[in-house]
């Protein structure tokens, strides 16, 4: 039952992280919505890298482009790197201050966003907006608000 | 795992494997997406809901008028449409005007980065086909390129992969709109440095791709210019829809229009119609990776006057 609802809240977070990623928001605003989806994945495996795997990175990731409806693998492919490069360096990552992972996040974004491009542009002709890249900001602003809110969930439901 | 997901991004864009099964799979995936669009809705419908009465009152008097109006053009429509038909049968070429269309919500405007698309709130159970024509009051706003079980992804005429085949209104001249990537400008190609176009001339859907009807406007030109001794004219355009503005659009039902005889006559016009039909069936899907290519054999237009009929 403990596990079950250990998942609950994990899968829960998941849920809103998908919803937030995809709300609608006004063409300005859309630039600068953080990448939920790349901070979910970063908490959760760092917190809880024996229950989080590269496996739910991936799944999650096909859903995100069902969802967004880019071509799929694109997003499950990055998420499951994502997830690869955080499970062999999570120890290390534990040691680092909420400055130092913000820095991590913003380079995770950064990289996550080349590399959307670099897969997209294989596949069709596509114009870059200087735009595309802001939200790498926004996601390194409201890490440590979410790094902190997170834990309080984790925490208060006793997650582990 | 990685393996497993370069296999499948290389069988989704390349082969296309997922066709048949992207309609359960998105159907899947909605409830997420209805939980989204919920804010959204609320808030609308607390907005419609605390309008006072003499707003109310006032907007239904406009609205009446306007329906006045509309009525009273109707009532010339279908004097016309008879005219039309009955010349039309003198001269042998018979084109079915489609009636069939249906009302669609927009869920959500552009998610993914790289493309211009929208999702709508109908889908394959609505009887919503890919490749279908969606337009709202003003003109044409894209078509639909994804179908899921109730709802659809709809790829702007701004979008970089898609490419309608348009004429111009005031005099038949034929080019091939191609989108930009820019939510108002779209790119007119391989139009001779002579043509006869001006700014504010207003561009039509010519009905050559067979995928949309004929005749919707489509956008304005809003930039022609060109270079001595460059071979085609620098030419853009502006949409005439708001693109990312309108709340509701309509979905047409093109029952094939262009049957075997139009499609001979349209062979006899030039061989730019022909490419701007190529073209047209290529560029629809967005994932298709031979966009550049379908783009060069588009040959240079003729100014020459083009009768569609």
């Amino acid at each position: 039952m403990s596990l079950l609802s250990n998942y609950l809240a994990i899968y829960f977070t998941y849920f809103v992280g998908l919803v937030c990623a995809i709300l609608p928001l006004p063409t300005m605003l859309n630039a600068f919505r953080p990448d939920w989806m790349i901070l979910i994945i970063f908490y959760w495996v760092l917190a809880l890298p024996h229950r989080v795997s590269i496996g739910h990175a991936f799944i999650l990731g096909i859903v995100f482009d069902l969802l967004l409806g880019s071509t799929l693998g694109m997003h499950a492919l990055l998420f499951s790197l994502l997830a690869y490069i955080v499970i062999t360096n999570y120890q290390l990552f534990r040691y680092f201050t909420l400055v130092q992972t913000t820095l991590l996040v913003g380079l995770f974004s950064l990289l996550s966003k080349l590399a959307l491009y670099w897969m997209a542009s294989s596949l069709q002709d596509i114009i870059l907006h200087t735009s595309y890249f802001w939200s790498v900001f926004s996601s390194m602003l409201i890490w440590p608000w979410f790094f902190l809110f997170l834990r309080f969930i984790r925490l208060r439901f006793k997650v582990a | 795992m990685v393996v497993f997901s370069v296999f499948l991004f290389v069988a989704d864009s390349k082969f296309n494997l997922f066709a048949s099964s992207r309609i359960y799979l998105n159907s899947l995936v909605s409830p997420v997406q209805y939980v989204a669009d919920l804010p959204e809705k609320l808030f609308s419908g607390i907005s419609a809901s605390v309008m006072t009465r003499h707003e109310l009152k006032v907007r239904n008097q406009q609205l009446q008028k306007d329906n006045l109006y509309l009525k009273a053009d109707r009532l010339l429509l279908s004097q016309l449409e008879n005219e039309n038909k009955q010349l039309r049968e003198l001269l042998s070429s018979n084109r079915t005007f489609t009636n069939k269309r249906m009302i669609t919500e927009v869920m959500s405007l552009r998610s993914d980065p790289f493309s211009h698309q929208l999702l709508i709130d109908k889908g394959a159970v609505n009887g919503v086909y890919v490749g279908q024509p969606v337009i709202n009051e003003d003109g044409v706003v894209g078509q639909v390129s994804q179908v899921g079980s109730t709802t659809s992804r709809v790829i702007l005429i701004v979008d970089v992969s898609h490419g309608i085949p348009v004429r111009v209104q005031r005099n038949d001249l034929i080019a091939v709109l191609h989108g930009s990537g820019d939510w108002n400008k779209l790119n007119v190609p391989f139009v001779q440095s002579n043509a006869d176009l001006q700014e504010g001339d207003l561009l039509v859907t010519s009905g050559l791709g067979g995928r949309f009807p004929a005749g919707y406007p489509v956008a304005k030109i809003s930039h022609f210019d060109y270079q001595e001794g460059a071979a085609y004219a620098d030419v853009s355009a502006t949409p005439v829809a708001p693109l990312h503005r309108s709340r509701y659009l309509l979905l047409l039902w093109n029952e094939n229009q262009y049957n075997e005889s139009d499609l001979s006559l349209d062979l006899l016009t030039t061989s730019a119609s022909l490419a701007a039909v190529s073209a047209d069936n290529a560029k629809t899907s967005p994932d298709s990776a031979d966009t550049p290519e379908t783009t060069e054999k588009v040959e240079p237009l003729e100014s020459k006057n083009v009768i569609i009929e």
